[in-house]
């Protein structure tokens, strides 16, 4: 056995080359973005700064404050909203189920995968007709597109839990209420962890609903971002330090919430 | 089995997620066909009927010749891409070395960040400029003596596509692996050991045992990653902004429709793209739903 390991070694050497390479744009973002603006120079991009400053940061700070605001306005409402119905949903889908509940379900399902290109004029329309502009259409947008992912993952584990845990409880009298209250909302926090995340990611890091949907003092941050790294006034350290501050917070919560955050993948591709 | 009450009561608590995607997804496909449809152009609506005009202009349209190419070179070039590479660090990873967990956290970091902060920062990476003005990884090349890999990046002729498509596979292959080894971790160890007491070497398991168990994850990720690239829209955007030498028809349909007020013209790319789509996306749902309720 150690043997066979020991000749396994050698696999280190690819792993490491691939860690470089999924490390190199993060490097660039890191030590430019801690450069002082004097040392800013294409030349020398890939040079460590010769000190720790905090200019960049500072400048991409203040430009992106607002935008930064308006998206966490916008994502942890739209995830929370979305998940709790995605929960009532997957609930009744699996375990109360009414006829015609699975003919329904892959309906349900197909709205996940949809070019968005092919409903934003409706959606567009739709919005401003009933007076739903800016943020709150793009919420009201995430939230909608985002059931079936809620409603997948949540089917999948209520299905996964065995149907004696609800029998007992209807024989003792429980309502269907009583029974998503008091026995399945207490162990579904895990799934609620899940798609939150999934959630809160996803919406954070839209960009075509946002660019559609909102006008520029409402944009959420990739927007604002991608207008920063077009614009010719704004330099690139300045970008870097942006697209820092613009990953930070799904950065993080994939750094606490790893787990979560790669079961919360799967569920995208419907392998449970 | 189920009080008369708590039977509606199920119908209620989900007929609003029902009915709002019901009009979300399916009501607004239908308007998006009528639109495309229509010969509505400039800011107003107007439903006067085209018949199939429009889609019939698309197929005679030079940008559109060029979307489809590049969306072919595109896919191509990320599929393969990230399948491999994906595959290929499942299996290193499933070798049980140590500091794996480590690993594949890097690996699979990308998918946290969006395409946007992706492109801004793979845009200085491939930045084309030459001589005394070259940076990014021309300039890490050069100083490495590895000049043979200099290259114009996003704005090579005719194949410039395919730089984007290597940002992508950076975003992206991280998930493959995880589906894969997902897929790997599935497969009963006796197997392996059978065949190794039989003779066969480890590239031959992977080959003739593992590959074949694993067919529907790979069918699952080239589906995934397929309508993934047919879809591209975020991360060209961010590496060069709208370059008709790396259109593809997401944003041609954002800019003729939003830019160009062509409305009509937008909604048939728009209901082209669920096509090519929903060909790929609805034997895959029924696959998947087919195979659970067998279980």
């Amino acid at each position: 056995m150690s043997r066979l390991n020991l000749r396994k070694n050698w696999l280190y050497i690819p792993l490491i080359g691939l860690t470089i390479f999924y490390l190199i744009p993060m490097y660039l973002i890191l030590v430019t973005g801690f450069k002082s603006f004097d040392e800013i120079d294409l030349q020398t991009m890939w040079q460590l700064p010769q000190g720790i400053a905090f200019d960049n940061y500072i400048e991409a700070y203040n430009q992106l404050a607002p935008y930064l605001k308006n998206s966490f306005k916008l994502v942890i409402p739209a995830a929370l909203i979305s998940s709790i119905l995605g929960s009532i949903n997957g609930f009744v889908l699996s375990k109360w189920k009414f006829r015609g509940a699975d003919i329904i379900f892959p309906f349900i399902l197909f709205g996940m995968f949809i070019p968005y290109q092919s409903i934003i004029i409706p959606l567009v329309q739709f919005m401003s007709a009933a007076g739903l502009t800016g943020l709150w259409g793009l919420g009201i947008a995430h939230i909608i597109y985002g059931l079936p992912i809620t409603t997948l993952t949540f089917r999948n584990y209520y299905a996964s839990l065995p149907q004696e845990l609800l029998e007992a409880a209807k024989i003792d009298g429980a309502s269907m209420l009583g029974i998503y209250r008091h026995i399945l909302l207490p162990i579904s926090i895990p799934s609620f962890v899940v798609v939150l995340i999934w959630q809160f990611t996803s919406a954070w890091n839209d960009f075509l609903f946002a660019v559609i949907l909102t006008g520029n003092t409402e944009w959420p941050i990739t927007v604002a971002l991608n207008n920063m790294a077009g614009s010719q006034i704004i330099s690139w350290n300045v970008q870097m330090a942006g697209s820092l501050i613009a990953a930070l917070p799904t950065l993080l919560v994939y750094i606490f919430l790893g787990r979560y955050f790669l079961r919360g993948l799967m569920a995208g591709s419907l392998k449970g | 089995m189920f009080k008369n009450k708590d039977k509606y009561l199920s119908v209620i608590l989900v007929s609003p997620s029902i009915l709002a995607i019901l009009i979300f997804v399916y009501g607004f496909i239908a308007w998006s066909i009528r639109v495309s449809l229509s010969k509505w152009k400039g800011l107003n609506p107007d439903f006067t009927w085209a018949g199939f005009e429009n889609y019939v202009n698309l197929f005679y349209d030079p940008r559109f010749h060029i979307d489809i190419r590049n969306t072919v070179i595109f896919t191509l070039v990320f599929v393969l891409g990230s399948l491999i590479l994906g595959f290929l660090m499942a299996v290193m990873l499933d070798q049980g070395l140590r500091g794996e967990g480590f690993f594949r956290s890097i690996f699979l970091f990308p998918m946290a960040i969006s395409y946007i902060v992706t492109g801004v920062v793979w845009r200085w990476l491939m930045n084309p400029a030459e001589g005394s003005r070259m940076s990014g990884l021309n300039l890490l090349f050069t100083s490495l003596n590895l000049d043979f890999l200099v290259n114009e990046w996003y704005t090579t002729p005719y194949w410039g596509i395919a730089a984007i498509a290597l940002a992508a596979i950076w975003q992206m292959s991280g998930y493959t692996m995880a589906l894969y080894l997902a897929g790997l971790r599935a497969v009963p160890g006796e197997l392996r050991e059978a065949a190794r007491i039989d003779g066969a070497s480890e590239v031959e398991i992977y080959r003739r045992i593992i590959l074949p168990i694993l067919t529907p994850v790979t069918l699952g990720v080239l589906i995934i990653l397929g309508h993934t690239s047919l879809k591209v829209f975020d991360l060209i955007i961010a590496v060069a902004g709208k370059q008709l030498s790396l259109d593809v028809p997401a944003i041609y349909m954002w800019q003729t429709t939003f830019d160009g007020l062509f409305y009509a013209r937008g909604a048939a790319i728009g209901i082209l793209l669920l096509i090519s789509v929903a060909v790929l996306i609805i034997p895959y749902i029924r696959y998947t739903t087919k195979m659970e309720t067998e279980l």
